[in-house]
């Protein structure tokens, strides 16, 4: 059975054309085992966790627990270091506002890259305003990674206390040399979190192997529902950390005066948490796990030469980075030479493409590249070469279309 | 019906009042940050009427195409008319069926032109919402 059969709705159409969903490095979409696991969930076991005695809950607690171990198998983690949260975002709050806050202080540095999405920009930003911290940024090379001399220009000469940067660009589509830059940080004893939204569907992350000291991505990038983060953290650092939101489930005892916090995770996971998607987002997990590694990468490696071969045949666009082969996810940046990025959007969507023109949450990154906006393509295991054709036929009819 | 009509296109590659005005005159600049599109608009207003306007745009050709439309039909309208303008009358000049998703590209030159208007009168800008 053809990969695509397994998510129902590749099957729609949008204004008679067959979908094509090429905006995966947004949010992908989603298999029916977890669709299932969903309702299921509504259907079947319903109730809070960790709180009453019975046997609903029970359940629910097994399962939202369940996931959790899977989850920490998935990044060879420890089951009491994996913390959930709503989303990437949160994830990088969450550090930035408990560790950032208990153990940097001003004047330390904080090392990001010029290519972050602004969820890990923004939080540390907010760290600037509050205690004074200093951010640096590493540069990207001609073809979009990260600059590793860069890097290690910076580590070697400014006081960086932390580093916090991704593993893949979701414009480019680059994937840095991300273990390279953790281990020179690690050297240097330079606390370390690494943002792999865009990576963790598409190649295994073994947080013992990077020694990074946070980890963090969305499930909805990996086949999963919205509103489920996850938070990878060492546990000694855990432990040390304050706990972030106050609460429900988070605590171990409430006194008029003071409080103690619950032990790991649960520290870290106050109130009633997003159990339904927690229990479904197993089933993406598994889904992931059931057609390998080998063969993910197998197809995205196929798409990703094609893609970009197919893209370099066309004159009348300009492209943003480059494929090196091996070392790419299969996203392509650009802009049409004679139409905006939103146009073009705009009219391929009319032709059930669907893609991203913006500036895809990367503002400083735009800045350096100098245009406003780019149109982005992003595929995975589920989209094919023919599909990559449409987008060029379409391609060309807009182009000929604001021709003069 | 297509939003990519010859008129839209025509407008992007050659929007009509394109460029600056010479002192004196009353500018503002809008950005739409979520797309990247900018303007600025520069106007003289002489009498109650805007006289004069010219624009300078970095944007898709909805955003581009609905301020040159709409630089045509401001001319010698006076203050009052200007400001009572909302989304649907730029949709209405603009003549083709955009989407809602789009209000932003369609809204740009129109809340420059009212904010203009309004800071020059000592007045609360508007913002997108204001306009819908
Ligand atoms: C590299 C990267 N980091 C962080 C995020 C933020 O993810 P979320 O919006 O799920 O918090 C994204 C999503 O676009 C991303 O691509």
């Amino acid at each position: 059975m053809s990969i695509n059969k397994k998510f129902p709705i590749l099957h729609t159409k949008i204004n008679g054309h067959d979908l094509v969903y090429f905006d995966n490095a947004a949010t992908t979409q989603k298999p029916q085992v977890m669709i299932d696991a969903l309702v299921e969930f509504y259907q079947k076991y319903n109730a809070n966790v960790h709180r009453s005695l019975n046997p609903l809950a029970d359940t629910a607690t097994q399962k939202y627990e369940e996931t959790r171990l899977v989850v920490a198998d998935f990044l060879s983690a420890k089951k009491q270091e994996i913390i959930f949260t709503r989303n990437t975002t949160e994830s990088i709050n969450l550090v930035a506002k408990t560790f950032g806050r208990g153990f940097l202080k001003a004047g330390d540095v904080v090392l990001l890259s010029i290519a972050e999405h602004h969820s890990n920009i923004v939080p540390w930003l907010q760290l600037k305003e509050e205690i004074g911290i200093k951010l640096e940024y590493i540069s990207l090379d001609k073809n979009g990674y990260l600059d590793f001399e860069a890097a290690k220009k910076i580590l070697d000469n400014k006081k960086v206390k932390f580093l916090s940067i991704q593993a893949a660009s979701n414009v480019f589509g680059s994937i840095h040399d991300y273990r390279e830059i953790l281990k020179l940080a690690k050297a240097k004893n330079i606390f370390t979190l690494l943002d792999v939204a865009q990576i963790a569907g598409h190649e295994s992350i073994n947080v013992q192997e990077l020694a990074c000291d946070f980890l963090v991505f969305s499930a909805h990038k990996v086949f999963g529902p919205t509103g489920v983060g996850v938070l990878y953290g060492r546990k000694d650092l855990l432990q040390m950390m304050p706990a972030f939101l106050g609460g429900g489930e988070m605590i171990d005892r409430v006194l008029k005066d003071n409080f103690t916090s619950a032990e790991l995770p649960h520290k870290f996971e106050a109130g009633t948490p997003n159990i339904a998607d927690v229990i479904a987002f197993k089933s993406s997990l598994d889904f992931i796990k059931n057609l390998t590694w080998d063969y993910i990468q197998k197809i995205e490696q196929e798409l990703t030469d094609y893609l970009w071969q197919e893209m370099l045949k066309l004159d009348f666009i300009d492209i943003y980075g480059q494929n090196i082969s091996g070392r790419h996810l299969p996203i392509i940046s650009f802009n049409l030479k004679n139409a905006h990025a939103h146009d073009v959007a705009e009219i391929l969507g009319e032709q059930a493409i669907i893609v991203r023109a913006g500036q895809h949450c990367t503002q400083i990154l735009h800045e350096s590249l100098g245009v406003p906006a780019t149109v982005r393509v992003s595929l995975t295991i589920y989209n094919t070469k023919k599909e990559i054709d449409i987008l060029i036929k379409n391609l060309k009819l807009i182009y000929n279309k604001f021709k003069v | 019906m297509d939003i990519y009509a010859q008129n839209i296109i025509d407008h992007y590659h050659a929007p009509h009042n394109c460029g600056r005005l010479t002192e004196p005159k009353l500018s503002s600049s809008q950005v739409n940050i979520s797309c990247g599109d900018k303007i600025v608009v520069d106007v003289k207003i002489e009498a109650d009427k805007i006289k004069e306007l010219k624009f300078e745009a970095n944007g898709c050709a909805i955003s581009v195409a609905s301020m040159s439309l709409l630089s045509d039909y401001l001319l010698n309208k006076n203050k009052a008319e200007v400001l009572a303008l909302k989304y649907q009358n730029i949709l209405d000049i603009l003549g083709v069926p955009v989407a809602e998703r789009r209000y932003k590209c369609v809204l740009l030159g129109l809340l420059a032109v009212q904010n203009i208007i309004l800071k020059a009168e000592n007045q609360t800008e508007r913002t997108w919402d204001d306009l819908m």
